[in-house]
């Protein structure tokens, strides 16, 4: 083996070697079972005779019959229509919220910053399960100190968790949680910005407000970007906060969101194939979304070469 | 733009370095705006710390915010549910989250340093593979996977709750820029000329100049496991095997008929978020990542 040899040979087998569990790894848990899905969504079982007895299930191929029946479903349809109004509501609250943080965060003009930022941040160490356990109890009439406010204001105790708000309290914890982590990159992404930016238009007579919408805003436009579609992404998934609220409430059905249908419908049902196809659409949409999100905005986050 | 585009996001130890807030003129809208942010972040933290020391009474029956005295009670009596299986349900959060986390950063900085200092042939196609993993929304794998593991017989095993969470591509996409930027070319090249093969170079000398990078994806990928509900609540049957989110939920669904398991729901909480919240205030620079970075320094 001369010299040139034992260093080529090695040198290009390298980064495969480097990427090897990786490749592993993403084939067997995302798109192995990404595949399995859409093989499912495509089966139905069929039942012979009585259905008992060895043999007289079968599965077979069902061509798009679950998804005609996922879409055409009332209960999915009301389960996307929640969610819609649920991201409609949280995603632009929590993204407005969060760069309204980070700005103020930034511009240095409020005391106790650090303290701030801390406890806004905070939450983000809390699972969505324990969030909502916090929440669910302090919505709970007999604990919660809103009712006791409005006791002693001689107020009728809000139903914080009737039909009425129930929406609202799940897209409060969701903002509760995410708010703070959406405010920490934001406000990294502003405090990268040349401060020289901000002196030049202060000099040119600019208020803190025109800088922070007409300077700073325009720079950090990618990482809102990439926020703005990962919030999406999690919006379109909910399922821990309403599935723990359930038992302190009535007003939550188990197919309250899509996921929790999709659920419902694999575990409780065992009807795995309407499951599968349900989730195929979900993934879906939520690839729709995001793509076409970011390709109305350019494409100007992610942009590494490939 | 497209120029700007392709430059890399500057690494965490650099971020920490660039301009801290100058301190001007306060104002008061900005410290009242910033303190109501901090006092609706903080009302259920300290909502859990007054609660947690109330005995099953005085939950419902005192005030909201007036403490109680029966902290220690309350900790006993989780301690001794079933034998400590509270406990258990910590150290299996560990397990999943701590090491899964951990075997999340090797796969991701092993995979991140080959992609981005090295050419090789498909490596654009890999590369555009696992970034559309980033976008496909994980939940969504769960019930698959649970079919799939289910025919291997590994569902209802800490396997099949440790395996799935390896696999990172946003830690593999982080990882990637953080080795493009804090790894110089030459000291590869110098490493080599030294005579190391590929594995030393990276264990020596890549390694140890994407760690705070590293750090960042660990935590990352901690939070991503400690927040995944939906597939421990999946695969699990065992409640032996629980992580804490999937323990306490059951028991809160137990208290809808016997509310005297809200006491431990309550203490439970707060000792499921004590020791997280310690680490990730003291970890809390780490956070300073930036996920357009690449695109920002114009």
């Amino acid at each position: 083996m001369t010299a040139t040899h034992r260093r080529r040979g090695p040198r290009k087998l390298a980064p495969y070697v480097f990427l090897t569990p990786a490749i592993l790894l993403f084939a067997g848990f995302m798109a192995a079972p990404i595949g399995y899905a859409v093989y499912l969504s495509f089966r139905a079982t069929k039942v012979t005779g009585l259905g008992l007895g060895k043999g007289a299930r079968r599965e077979v191929w069902a061509g798009l019959a679950n998804y005609r029946r996922s879409l055409a479903d009332p209960e999915f349809v009301h389960s996307v229509g929640r969610v819609g109004l649920y991201g409609l509501l949280l995603v632009p609250v929590m993204m407005g919220l969060a760069l309204l943080f980070a700005l103020v965060l930034d511009s240095g003009r409020a005391r106790g910053g650090a303290f701030s930022r801390t406890s806004i941040f905070l939450p983000y160490a809390v699972p969505a399960v324990i969030a909502s356990l916090l929440w669910g109890f302090l919505y709970l009439p007999d604990v919660s100190p809103f009712a006791y406010l409005a006791g002693q204001l001689g107020l009728p105790s809000p139903e914080l968790m009737s039909s009425r708000y129930i929406l609202f309290a799940v897209a409060n914890i969701a903002l509760w949680g995410g708010v703070g982590f959406n405010m920490i990159v934001l406000y990294t992404s502003l405090r990268a910005i040349p401060s020289e930016l901000s002196e030049a238009a202060r000099l040119d007579g600019a208020t803190e407000r025109q800088i922070a919408l007409r300077v700073k805003v325009p720079i950090i436009a990618p990482s809102l970007i990439m926020t703005f579609v990962f919030s999406l992404i999690a919006t379109l998934q909910v399922f821990a906060e309403p599935t723990t609220l359930r038992p302190l409430t009535n007003n939550i059905s188990t197919t309250w969101t899509p996921l929790m249908k999709v659920y419902r419908d694999a575990f409780t049902r065992d009807d795995v194939y309407s499951a599968a196809a349900t989730s195929v659409v979900i993934a879906l949409a939520t690839l729709v979304l995001s793509f076409g999100f970011l390709r109305l905005v350019g494409r100007r986050a992610f942009g590494q070469e490939a | 733009m497209t120029e700007v585009l392709t430059q890399p996001a500057p690494p965490v130890a650099l971020l920490r370095a660039t301009n801290p807030p100058k301190r001007r003129q306060t104002s008061p809208l900005a410290t009242i705006v910033l303190l109501a942010g901090a006092l609706y972040c903080l009302l259920p933290v300290v909502w859990v710390l007054v609660a947690s020391t109330k005995s099953g009474g005085e939950l419902f029956s005192t005030f909201t915010f007036a403490p109680g005295t029966s902290l220690a009670d309350n900790v006993g009596d989780l301690t001794a549910y079933r034998g400590g299986l509270f406990w258990r349900w910590m150290l299996n959060t560990v397990l999943y989250a701590g090491g899964g986390a951990a075997l999340s950063v090797i796969v991701s900085a092993m995979a991140g340093f080959a992609l981005a200092k090295y050419s090789f042939p498909g490596k654009s196609a890999i590369f555009n593979m696992l970034l559309a993993g980033v976008l496909v929304p994980g939940v969504i794998l769960a019930i698959p996977q649970y079919l799939l593991l289910a025919q291997v017989g590994l569902t209802n095993t800490y396997w099949s709750v440790l395996l799935p969470s390896i696999i990172s591509p946003y830690g593999i996409y982080l990882a990637r820029i953080y080795a493009a930027a804090a790894v110089p070319d030459e000291v590869i090249e110098a490493a080599r000329t030294d005579g190391a093969g590929a594995a030393r170079t990276f264990v020596d000398v890549v390694l140890p100049m994407m760690r705070p990078g590293l750090v960042t994806i660990f935590l990352f990928q901690f939070v991503a496991i400690w927040n995944n509900f939906l597939l421990p609540y999946i695969m699990l049957g065992n409640d032996h095997l629980f992580p804490l989110t999937v323990g306490l939920n059951g028991l809160l669904n137990q208290g809808a008929a016997q509310p005297a398991l809200y006491t431990l729901v309550i203490t439970g909480s707060l000792l499921s978020i004590l020791p997280l919240t310690a680490l990730f205030l003291s970890l809390q620079r780490y956070w300073q990542t930036d996920l357009g970075a690449g695109a920002v320094k114009a």
